[in-house]
């Protein structure tokens, strides 16, 4: 359980953050500048908020009013930063050990060998830190952090200086310490497709001000209200359940609550579950069923609502079986097939347009 | 030019044992002062850091002249040592070595407060939220990262104090024995008719010894650097 609420200025910048989060993974979104990242500061107790408190776990780190600043060190809060910042005169296993050395026998819940089993570390543990790539630094430093045995863990855009596939990489270790050391991690992201990989939770900063708090499901369908640059990325996510996998076409089947959907073949085994993403601007829609069409899923949907308040493109909310799909076509569109609410429509999603990764 | 004359032996000694004494009680003090200009705001900042860096500009005999009020028998500092402590430095190898600390003091804070500045902040706030208090921080980050800097600037101090003159003579005299040190002595010779060939063997020797002490200072620091950065294992 995080709770924030705070004001801080830094030069000309003004902060005003409120939200309180109790998910597995709290996302706070925003474009570079927005002020997620003083956020968290003030989490770890390395940004001084003007007013407000901070709780995390029920224990208070900061009341201006009752005049409590908890220091970093006391606080039990573990930080991967973006540029993973390892102690480049220690080795891989001294950096790793660093924090642990710190904390009391009765504040450990991690093992060294558990977190280098967890995160792959066992070749890199004699290894000096300038001689590892990024995504190897990144993971030392995620180690780190948790072998000081934080009771939250904060991740500042820890895939920003990454390439593509060591970001997958990353992202598979990040899911694995949610789901199997079930720490609470604040995730710090300008990236709508990990959010809708990894978090639970979505708080969106945009100019020092937290405008929108709610699950990742609702918050990622409304990104073009909250912040209208990033209207391309909306859309909604599906959690699915993996079927079937055909290898002569190499085209993975999903099912979920509504249908199935046929995608391009994913590494993931039968039975596993996956959170789909799919982008409204990749769903379109249609009255029959088109014949001699590439498009690999038509599903019939009923219209639940037409945004049509604003921008030359309307959003048309879906319900397919229980789950929600969101549609971006025109105001012509609109016009020409007559949509209105609870029309019975078939809406087309574009297989390839299917990331399985929830990378960028 | 042969083996040393035990009075060569034992002005070589003498200095030697001038500049480590300076050396070994002005370090922790530069390293906090270097860490006090290197890292905090506060009132009276650039006044302490002019003082620091006094003896650099001023006439030595100046800095001599001033350790005599001071420390003197009778001086404000002197008399309390006397009193206090029974430590009398006027006209003792160890106010020979208080002289070579001061003058050597500014080229040792300069070099730590460069390296102790070029130590990436965020590292030390890095450990801190791992659970690290400041002083554990200075001690397990700060330190470890500005060693080349630490080791430079002793180095550079240990080879002032070798080859101090002006404060030293001031200050505590030239007294074979007690305070004449190399520079001292080299001094002495060519003030006394013939005394050309000794100045030249003891020259001769300081050259030797702050090439010595050069030759270690480099060492030192390419095996941290070396030992800071890639290896190859």
């Amino acid at each position: 359980m995080i709770d924030v609420d705070i004001a801080l200025s830094r030069g000309a910048f003004h902060l005003v953050a409120t939200f309180a989060a109790d998910a597995r993974v709290v996302a706070l979104f925003g474009r570079s500048g927005s002020g997620k990242t003083t956020i968290i500061d003030a989490i770890a107790g390395i940004a001084k908020p003007s007013r407000g408190s901070i709780r995390v776990g029920g224990d208070v780190m900061f009341d201006a009013a009752a005049g409590i600043d908890v220091p970093p060190e006391r606080r039990r809060i573990g930080y991967v930063f973006q540029d993973a910042l390892l102690f480049p005169h220690l080795d891989v296993h001294a950096n790793l050990l660093y924090g642990q050395r710190l904390r009391s026998a009765d504040e450990r819940f991690i093992a060294e060998d558990r977190v280098v089993e967890l995160l792959g570390l066992g070749a890199l543990l004699h290894r000096r830190v300038r001689t590892l790539s990024g995504g190897e630094q990144q993971r030392v430093a995620i180690g780190r952090a948790l072998l000081a045995q934080p009771r939250v863990l904060l991740m500042d855009e820890p895939l920003a200086s990454l390439d593509v596939a060591r970001r997958v990489e990353i992202l598979d270790y990040v899911e694995r310490l949610r789901d199997e050391v079930r720490i609470p991690i604040v995730y710090v992201t300008h990236s709508v497709a990990e959010i809708a990989r990894l978090a639970d939770t979505v708080v969106v900063v945009s100019g020092g001000r937290c405008v929108a708090v709610g699950p990742a499901h609702d918050v990622i369908g409304r990104l073009d209200i909250v912040s209208p640059v990033d209207r391309h990325e909306a859309g909604s996510l599906v959690d699915t359940r993996v079927v079937s996998h055909d290898a002569e076409t190499q085209v993975t089947t999903l099912a979920f609550d509504g249908g199935v959907l046929h995608v391009p073949a994913i590494d993931a085994r039968v039975g596993q579950s996956l959170r789909a993403r799919i982008r409204s601007r990749d769903v379109s829609l249609a009255l029959q069923r088109p014949a001699g069409i590439s498009i690999l899923n038509m599903l019939p949907a009923r219209i639940v609502a037409v945004n049509a308040e604003r921008d030359p493109v309307v959003e048309v909310q879906l319900a397919v079986g229980g789950a929600r799909f969101t549609a971006a076509v025109t105001r012509r569109s609109l016009r020409d097939l007559d949509l209105h609410p609870g029309l019975e429509v078939l809406a087309l999603v574009k297989a390839v347009s299917f990331d399985p990764y929830g990378v960028d | 030019m042969h083996a040393l004359s035990a009075d060569e032996i034992g002005i070589v000694e003498l200095s030697l044992r001038v500049a480590l004494v300076s050396v070994a009680f002005s370090l922790p003090v530069a390293v906090g002062v270097a860490y006090l200009l290197a890292r905090s705001r506060f009132p009276g900042k650039l006044l302490i850091d002019a003082v620091v860096h006094l003896p650099l500009v001023l006439p030595p005999v100046v800095v001599g002249f001033a350790l005599l009020l001071l420390f003197g028998r009778n001086g404000p500092i002197g008399r309390v040592l006397d009193q206090w402590f029974g430590v009398v430095l006027a006209f003792r190898w160890t106010g020979a070595a208080l002289a070579s600390a001061l003058m050597g003091f500014p080229l040792m804070v300069r070099a730590i407060r460069l390296s102790i500045e070029a130590v990436d902040r965020r590292l030390e706030v890095a450990a801190r939220t791992l659970g690290a208090s400041r002083a554990w921080v200075f001690a397990s980050v700060t330190l470890p990262l500005a060693l080349p800097g630490i080791i430079t600037g002793t180095l550079l101090s240990f080879a002032r104090g070798l080859g101090e003159f002006g404060a030293t003579i001031t200050f505590v005299s030239n007294i074979p024995g007690e305070t004449q040190t190399l520079p001292l002595a080299i001094y002495t010779y060519t003030q006394v008719p013939g005394g050309d060939p000794q100045a030249l063997r003891l020259s001769v020797i300081a050259v030797v010894l702050s090439l010595v002490s050069l030759a270690v200072s480099e060492w030192l620091t390419r095996r941290t650097a070396r030992a800071q950065s890639d290896d190859r294992r």
